[in-house]
């Protein structure tokens, strides 16, 4: 259970903003959160992942706090170890496809079934700049699932990628976090798009 | 301040810290029996303090315009700063690094402030390039003086062309 009660500022045009989310969610459901733009969607799975601290609240995960301000307590990233799928990908570019994963994970068997769920076993040796939009966006899915997270974050992960790679895509990644056991959040501006995999919504809005 | 600072201004200040009569450059003598003034290696380290800013900025500057998200990528997966440094961050500002070294050893080598106060003009001891090109003009060899410059002059030449060609390999166009 990951029981999540925070507080956090968001600046804007028209002055200050406050996110402010109040949930719990079930181990291993899949939520998909959505919101108008500049609502702090991007904000709250930073927040979870230690990324961004809030100003006010609690993180807790299967009873282990991971954030209580009152108390002064931060986990850092590391010891949080989600996985985390940026909007704009954050792929290393000094790295090969390959080497993105080794970076992350040394179980090679892991990696090479990735790399077949993601179909970039023949651009294993490929450097993120001589990677399509839709190829580059499968590699950030994958490295974040490289360390098996048992939290995965994911920011807009299949706003560039093709209907058919999308459709193969997700159903690969819905038996994936089944086996992981991994809690999953999905930002998405589609409302089809998550259709059948997530289980949770949550929206996101600002408070003045 | 060595930015700023006027270098015969920074070099009289390093020949007194390091003056082997009194403050630290009498306890370097006496506890490891180094010398800093007039000796190659004062000269050295007073090249580094003096060049090091010119070093550092563009460095800093480099790694205050790779994205944010690349370092916070790298701490999800479990890294340290420091394994994020030297893995994720360093290997992406290479040709600024690369940029950063050459020229400031271009800058160095040309040096003539600094090299002077600290190291004197002490033939096959401290005497570098530069300060020859002076006492040579000083002592009417415009010949010797000529050969240095040109020397100056192509090194410094080949280091900058070498630069500018191996950053306009790595450069992304505008249009990629």
């Amino acid at each position: 259970m990951i029981s999540i009660d925070i507080q956090k500022k968001l600046k804007a045009y028209s002055g200050q903003q406050w996110l402010k989310v109040n949930r719990d969610f079930a181990d291993g459901s899949i939520t998909k959160i959505y919101g108008p733009s500049g609502a702090g969607k991007t904000t709250f799975l930073k927040v979870i992942a230690g990324l961004v601290q809030p100003e006010k609240g609690i993180i807790k995960v299967d009873d282990r706090v991971w954030v209580d301000t009152a108390s002064k307590i931060t986990l850092s990233p590391q010891d949080r170890r989600t996985g985390f799928v940026f909007q704009d990908y954050a792929l290393f570019p000094n790295m090969t496809v390959q080497q993105h994963l080794e970076y992350a994970s040394n179980d090679a068997r892991w990696i090479q079934k990735l790399l077949t769920i993601g179909k970039l076993e023949t651009l294993a040796t490929h450097k993120p700049l001589y990677l399509s939009g839709g190829q580059q966006q499968r590699l950030a899915i994958l490295r974040a699932l490289a360390i098996k997270p048992q939290i995965l974050l994911m920011d807009e992960p299949f706003s560039a990628l093709d209907a058919a790679m999308k459709a193969a895509l997700i159903s690969e990644l819905k038996v994936l976090f089944n086996e992981l056991k991994a809690t999953v959040f999905i930002i998405s501006h589609n409302p089809q798009e998550l259709e059948g995999l997530c289980d949770e919504e949550l929206m996101i809005d600002t408070e003045g | 301040m060595p930015l700023v600072l006027p270098p015969s201004v920074l070099g009289f200040y390093l020949l007194i810290a390091f003056s082997p009569q009194h403050g630290v450059g009498k306890w370097l003598l006496q506890t490891f029996n180094i010398q800093f003034v007039f000796s190659f290696q004062g000269l050295v380290l007073a090249s580094v303090i003096y060049s090091m800013p010119f070093m550092i900025g563009p460095i800093k500057s480099a790694l205050q315009q790779l994205p944010a998200s690349l370092a916070q990528a790298s701490y999800t997966l479990g890294k340290t700063p420091r394994q994020t440094f030297l893995r994720v961050l360093l290997p992406n500002i290479k040709p600024s690094l690369l940029t950063a070294i050459v020229l400031t050893f271009a800058h160095t080598l040309g040096e003539f402030g600094v090299v002077l106060m600290i190291g004197g003009n002490i033939p096959n001891v401290t005497r570098v390039a530069s300060i020859a090109v002076y006492d040579s003009v000083e002592g009417m060899d415009y010949a010797a003086a000529n050969t240095y410059s040109l020397l100056l002059f192509c090194i410094t030449f080949v280091l900058v062309i070498g630069v500018f060609i191996f950053n306009k390999a790595h450069a992304k166009s505008p249009l990629e």
